[in-house]
């Protein structure tokens, strides 16, 4: 009996002393970026454990929304999104540099994280995973898709597809001889580029199959055959290209859109340490070319490329030569209320007939 | 009452009154409060009913509503007539092992979740799916035809996911039918059609009322099913309160297009008990 006590008492001593120095981490994230091999070497070097909540952008602000910016201490939203999300619902809290191992990251996407992610004189993000959304395009059927507005040709009548979202505005936008981004300040100059693309989405809206709204989804309409051309993230199209060598991610002649998810933390997260200990972890270059590898997309970390699989990288050097590079149109912040005008566009034309 | 009762009559209505309130009553309090702000810049809100102005001068918005409710309706009529007849069966014409295992197939379905029965519809209906593939096999049609992303998958999948809420309470008020009665009918010289109309029926009316709450409920509210079965022109209310408060942050706008839908099932459901002359106690307490 002596001796169950004492065990007893040493189990609860262990018990909590490595709760003193393990958290839980409760991340909201994108599919992909938390894979299943990376969490368990992160455990078993940090002693901390990770629950994972995957999301997207919308789903992200609105669940931190709910909660003050509670229930997570680790969220993915885009760079884009992030100063607008705090200055009307104040969600997520400035970051501590001094814990971050900022030599990890490449220094020009740091910097334009940092720039697009301040507000009022303090940084909340950080880059992590980044990629483009462009076209996904059945090249054997339909080859002759080189731009967002060839969408809306004859020859691809009732076989084409597109989210019924902001980047299906601002790439048929770019396409039709635009600038969105510069007019992102000027609402009455965003207006009158927005009623421009209403008129071209409703007169496009008999060509298309239909509105697609997850990831799986338009990768089975593509699968199948039954859509030949779609507006998509550049990692459907390369998965695409891995069973079928016909479909793959073309970047559209006005450029395709370019994204960084960045890594925030939420106003009312509790485990700050955790957080910024799986930062520094996944911005390692071996545990970044595993991210890679899941998801799909390159990451901001130094020589994170180094061990992506050769398939990987000969298919993003199919879909990017240098001028494709560099003619990618990275998102801006969003303006406060810019979404607002936007969903009106996007209601007429999902009502029009 | 003696004080001891007393204590034990409050304490059973404790889970009750604390589900009631503060899953139901608290909540709507809320969303009402957060539907009657309207926002006029960065975190400034005024009281006002500018969000439910918002609705009705908005023709996409109330279109989509009227399309909801009427489309709701005409599930809930397709799912009692398609409905009727097989409980009329399982209740009246067979019996015991029978009975059961007729009862239990069209339980099966229901053990799986709505997304993995919608999900079946789509592989059976799409271009590539099933029924355009053995349609073209037995020549019927030429070449694919798309079922899918329309109205009438809507109309199939919605009737699919509630005909389980029509039969249940139907087998139930049948199965209380005394068959001698039936048969007293005949005797009397009744027709089928006459003995349906005069004994059946009035008899089965609660049932029927009934599950056409349950169904018609459980269609206005459905998200799953109209958002996957439905195509680019096939609006559903619940989208639209879901793009509000996720897509454009705007929950003072959903709040109210909530609380509009409250207010427009409660009105059918309202008529629908006047019309057929039955009162809620009624249908709802057998």
């Amino acid at each position: 009996m002596k001796l169950g006590l004492a065990s007893t008492t040493v189990l609860v001593a262990a018990l909590s002393t490595t709760s003193l120095s393990a958290d839980t981490l409760r991340l909201l994230t994108w599919g992909g970026y938390a894979p299943e091999d990376v969490i368990a070497l992160f455990e078993a070097e940090t002693g901390h454990t990770v629950e994972v909540t995957t999301s997207n952008n919308e789903e992200m602000i609105a669940k931190l929304r709910a909660t003050n910016g509670g229930g997570f201490d680790l969220a993915q939203p885009s760079q884009d999104r992030i100063a607008s999300a705090q200055e009307e619902f104040g969600i997520y809290k400035p970051l501590d540099m001094s814990m971050v191992d900022a030599a990890q990251f490449i220094p020009s996407m740091m910097e334009a994280t940092a720039a697009n992610t301040t507000y009022e004189g303090e940084v909340y993000g950080l880059p992590h995973v980044w990629g483009t959304s462009g076209l996904v395009v059945n090249t054997a059927e339909a080859g002759q898709v080189t731009d967002y507005t060839d969408l809306c040709d004859e020859s691809v009548a009732g076989s084409v597809s597109y989210r019924l979202k902001r980047p299906t505005l601002i790439g048929f936008a770019y396409a039709m001889g635009l600038d969105p981004f510069a007019a992102y300040s000027d609402a009455d100059a965003y207006q009158g580029i927005l009623d421009e693309v209403e008129a071209a989405l409703i007169e496009c809206k008999p060509n298309v199959k239909t509105y697609w709204d997850g990831g799986d989804e338009i990768k089975n309409l593509l699968r199948s055959g039954e859509v030949v051309a779609a507006m998509a993230w550049d990692t459907g199209g390369w998965q695409l290209n891995a069973d079928n060598a016909d479909i793959t991610f073309v970047a559209p002649e006005a450029g395709a859109l370019g994204w960084i998810d960045t890594f925030v933390l939420p106003a009312r997260g509790r485990a700050d340490e955790a957080a910024y200990d799986w930062i520094n972890f996944v911005m390692r270059p071996e545990i970044a070319s595993m991210i890679t590898n899941t998801a799909g997309n390159f990451t901001a970390a130094v020589d994170g490329d180094a061990e992506v699989s050769a398939e990987l990288k000969a298919r993003y050097q199919g879909s990017f030569d240098q001028a494709a590079i560099d003619n990618i149109k990275w998102y801006p912040p969003v303006p406060a209320g810019l979404e607002a005008l936007e969903g009106a566009t996007l209601d007429r034309i999902n009502a029009s007939n | 009452m003696t004080d001891r009762s007393k204590l034990g009559f409050y304490l059973l209505l404790m889970p009750l009154m604390l589900w009631l309130i503060t899953l139901i009553i608290l909540p709507h309090i809320g969303l009402f409060m957060v539907s009657i702000s309207e926002k006029i810049g960065v975190r400034e809100y005024e009281t006002g009913l500018g969000n439910y102005a918002v609705f009705f001068n908005e023709p996409l918005y109330w279109r989509t509503f009227a399309r909801t409710a009427f489309m709701s309706i005409f599930t809930t009529i397709l799912t009692l007539v398609l409905g009727f007849p097989v409980a009329y069966y399982i209740a009246k014409l067979t019996r015991g092992r029978t009975k059961t295992t007729l009862f239990l197939m069209c339980l099966i379905p229901f053990w799986v979740s709505e997304l993995v029965r919608t999900f079946g519809w789509m592989i059976l209906l799409r271009e590539t799916g099933v029924l355009s593939n053995f349609l073209q096999y037995t020549g019927v049609i030429g070449g694919p035809v798309e079922f899918l992303y329309n109205d009438g998958a809507i109309m199939v999948g919605l009737v699919y996911t509630s005909i389980l809420f029509m039969i249940v309470p139907l087998v139930t008020t049948l199965d209380s039918l005394d068959d001698s009665l039936i048969e007293a009918g005949y005797d009397l010289g009744g027709s089928g059609y006459s003995i349906m109309r005069e004994i059946v029926i009035p008899h089965a009316t609660p049932g029927i009322v009934s599950g056409c709450i349950v169904v018609f409920m459980l269609s206005l509210g459905n998200y799953l099913t109209p958002i996957l079965l439905g195509g680019k022109d096939s609006l559903w209310f619940t989208g639209l309160i879901y793009t509000q408060f996720i897509t454009r942050f705007n929950w003072e706008l959903g709040s109210a297009f909530g609380f509009l839908l409250l207010a427009l099932s409660s009105t059918i459901v309202f008529l629908g008990l006047k019309l057929s002359r039955q009162s809620l106690t009624e249908t709802m307490g057998r």
